[in-house]
């Protein structure tokens, strides 16, 4: 009988853990807990201003009244306007142009630097200096320099070395002020992405250089077979976010040209903004802002795809 | 005078009319009946303006507003505002109905809020009897179109007339500027022969490139939009005016398709520009400073000049004032815009301006800001102006928008650098005008 007996136990139970802290235990909720603040600040920052600009591009809004809904019209509009396809044009062209002046002088800058040279870090740092400078006094810089009447170069030209003997109207015109503009981005433009593919320079381990050079290899191969493929990752990085930044430039534009002489100059984001703010027309202004989107989501794809996931960089197999 | 003001919010400003015959000696008025404002119990009022030229500006404004508070016991408080973003607080304040009681804004801000403030037909009536009666340019902006209902109080305009040099145009064989559009045209060439050429903003210039793209539409008759606020400006005028200057631009000096609106005063201080359109500013930045001072002896300023018009084609830009409905203290907002445009107040903050602004009311006339420097006198008269932004519809949105998306200045520009016809940008400038005027 005895030996049914229950023998003595430690009954203290477990203590059951609140509904809270069940909760808390439970690591779906957990996660998504922890995820909140972010996706506030998203949410906050970013997905609401998104979505309000492309609600606006479908009403008729202006400053100081509010719009209704009118459907695909400012868009209709817009692609009945020369002055956006202008812009549009432009858009595309200072972007090409100067990235590939950026990513050509760049890259030439970054080897350089590369080299060993004495003051290395001393001369490193002076190249950041014009993305360093904010924008909006480097524009004035050049704003100066364009000057149809008080530039540095038509001084020089006319008045130090006499070769010209008039000034240079850099801005005046369309093609000049489109490129005096495209000169000014890249300008601006070198340093960031030297400095990038500098770092990415320095990983490339030099036991390849050295094993290309005991191959026989000219300056040119090793370039072309280990440094550019070496480069790849991070130059697709960079494209892709100097695309972005140069697609959407607006200081050196609006500080310089405001998008004269008579539009030619006019990017995207400078249209939208003079359509939208100093002329009112909020909702015309965020429909041009919208129409960016599909070419900057062209542009990332096509860094990303195009220049990325190339298949010798993952090791796979050539399927 | 302001002992009468002991008892707050009592008295008011209804007394203002007492105090007509003891005015300043130099502004003369005739008797007229102040509104009766009671002011509000416990009001406080909250001002935005934009910000000054000089700083007398702001100092006499804020000791006015401290005279207004001594009188009335309602505490003003100024914030000045930069001139860009003016125009943006205003719609932000119209919009959301709160924020400032009242605000001095430009051009036609009234008339595109007009359903979001109090009528101040009161006010202005009293005024411009007491004051030798509004004018012209102050009527059209302070009015509803068509009506005699105030909708804003213009405080003054700032004009753009023609600034040369003597000594050029002397050189170039002429004594003073002809009216017509011809014998003007004969002066730019002149100078352009003796190397001194002339220089007006083509660029994308919001003061100087419209001033000056609407001094040649105007001139030659040719307007944006008619009466009824329909899109005119493809007219035989518009074509003419174009096609004039075709001739003209040749005489500018080059660069000017570029200019923003500091350009021209660049080159004019340098002495590479003889001749341009530009505010007082340009005089004075000559006259205080030292080694430019013989330019500023040698400059003289006059209004543009006519051509087929019976008035110098230029509409100042003009600081309007409103009060806002969401305002709790409706009455001393409004009694206070009325001080502030009484002489005692106005007079010292006209001369304070030295000229930057010129007056909306006649009496202020015989001011003694225009009884110093001769060379300011002619902005005395920026306000008897018939030409307003707009010209000559109803003051809207469309003809600010119009006026800040340079649809008039592009016109003119793109026909100066040859890349349009008169005819194909005239045509261009109405396609543009129509978006910005199409019903809603």
């Amino acid at each position: 009988m005895s030996a049914t007996t229950v023998p003595a136990t430690w009954n203290k139970a477990r203590q059951q853990p609140g509904r809270l802290a069940r909760l808390f235990d439970y690591k779906p909720f957990l996660v998504f807990a922890c995820l909140l603040p972010a996706l506030g600040l998203l949410g906050v920052f970013l997905t609401y201003p998104l979505g309000l600009g492309i609600w606006l591009a479908f009403t008729d809004t202006t400053i100081g009244r509010r719009g209704v809904w009118i459907g695909f019209e400012n868009f209709e509009y817009l692609f009945t306007d020369p002055i956006f396809w202008n812009a549009v044009f432009y858009s595309v062209f200072y972007t090409g142009v100067a990235t590939l002046g950026k990513f050509a002088l760049g890259l030439w800058l970054a080897l350089l630097l590369n080299n060993h040279l004495p003051l290395k870090s001393l001369l490193r740092a002076i190249i950041l200096l014009p993305w360093i400078v904010p924008t909006v006094l480097s524009a004035i810089a050049f704003w100066w320099i364009y000057d149809p009447q008080f530039s540095i170069i038509s001084y020089l030209a006319v008045d130090v070395l006499g070769v010209r003997t008039t000034n240079f109207d850099f801005l005046g015109s369309a093609w000049p002020a489109r490129w005096s503009l495209i000169a000014a981005n890249i300008w601006r433009g070198i340093p960031f992405v030297a400095i990038s593919l500098l770092a990415g320079l320095q990983t490339i381990s030099p036991s390849l250089y050295e094993a290309a050079l005991l191959d026989g290899s000219t300056p040119w191969q090793r370039f072309r077979y280990i440094t550019f493929p070496m480069l790849m990752p991070i130059l697709a990085i960079v494209m892709t976010f100097s695309i972005i930044f140069t697609f959407t430039d607006f200081q050196l534009v609006y500080a310089i040209t405001r998008g004269g002489p008579v539009n030619s100059t006019h990017l995207l984001a400078t249209l939208a903004f003079q359509r939208g703010i100093p002329g009112g027309q909020l909702g015309e202004g965020a429909a041009i802002a919208v129409s960016m989107i599909p070419f900057l989501i062209f542009a990332t794809l096509f860094s990303y795809f195009g220049l990325a996931r190339r298949k010798w960089q993952q090791g796979e197999g050539n399927d | 005078m302001t002992n009468m003001f002991t008892r707050r919010g009592t008295a008011g400003l209804a007394g203002a009319a007492l105090l007509g015959g003891r005015a300043m000696a130099a502004i003369p008025t005739s008797p007229a009946t102040a509104p009766s404002l009671p002011i509000e119990r416990g009001a406080t009022l909250r001002m935005l303006r934009p910000v000054r030229f000089v700083q007398p500006d702001e100092d006499v404004f804020r000791a006015n507003a401290a005279r207004f508070t001594a009188a009335t016991g309602v505490e003003v408080r100024v914030d000045f505002v930069g001139w860009e973003d003016i125009t943006q607080q205003t719609a932000v304040t119209a919009n959301t109905g709160a924020g400032p009681d009242l605000i001095i804004g430009f051009n036609e801000s009234p008339h595109v809020y007009q359903d979001k403030l109090v009528d101040v037909t009161d006010v202005a009536t009293y005024l411009g009897t007491k004051y030798g009666g509004w004018k012209a340019l102050a009527q059209r902006y302070g009015k509803r179109a068509g009506s005699n209902n105030w909708l804003g109080l213009p405080f003054g305009a700032s004009g753009g007339p023609l600034i040369w040099r003597k000594s050029a145009v002397n050189e170039a064989g002429f004594t003073e500027i002809p009216e017509d559009l011809a014998g003007f045209l004969r002066v730019c060439q002149g100078l352009k022969r003796i190397g001194k050429p002339a220089g007006f903003a083509l660029g994308n210039a919001v003061g100087d490139g419209n001033a000056f793209a609407n001094w040649l539409v105007w001139s030659h008759g040719g307007y944006l939009v008619d009466e009824e606020g329909k899109v005119a400006i493809n007219s035989p005028q518009t074509i003419a005016a174009l096609t004039y200057l075709k001739d003209l631009y040749p005489t500018f000096l080059p660069g000017t398709l570029s200019w923003g609106d500091v350009s021209n005063n660049r080159a004019y201080s340098a002495s590479e520009c003889w001749m341009t359109e530009n505010g007082v500013s340009l005089y004075f930045s000559l006259k205080n400073d030292p080694a430019l001072a013989p330019l500023a002896e040698d400059t003289q300023i006059q209004p543009m000049p006519k051509g087929l018009a019976a008035t110098a084609p230029n509409a100042g830009l003009t600081l309007n004032a409103m009060v806002f409905k969401h305002s709790r203290f409706p009455n001393a907002a409004k009694a206070f815009l009325s001080f502030m445009l009484e002489a005692e107040q106005y007079d010292p903050w006209l001369q304070a301006n030295v000229g930057y602004w010129g007056q909306p009311l006649n009496a202020y006339d015989e001011s003694d800001t225009w009884k110093g420097d001769p060379k300011v006198a002619v902005f005395r008269t920026t306000m008897n102006s018939d030409f307003w932004l707009g010209y000559k519809g109803p003051i809207s949105e469309g003809s600010a928008a119009a006026n800040a998306d340079y649809v008039m200045v592009q016109m003119c520009a793109s026909v100066a650098s040859g890349q349009a016809t008169p005819q194909a940008a005239a045509a261009e400038a109405e396609r543009r005008a129509r978006r910005f005027f199409r019903a809603r």
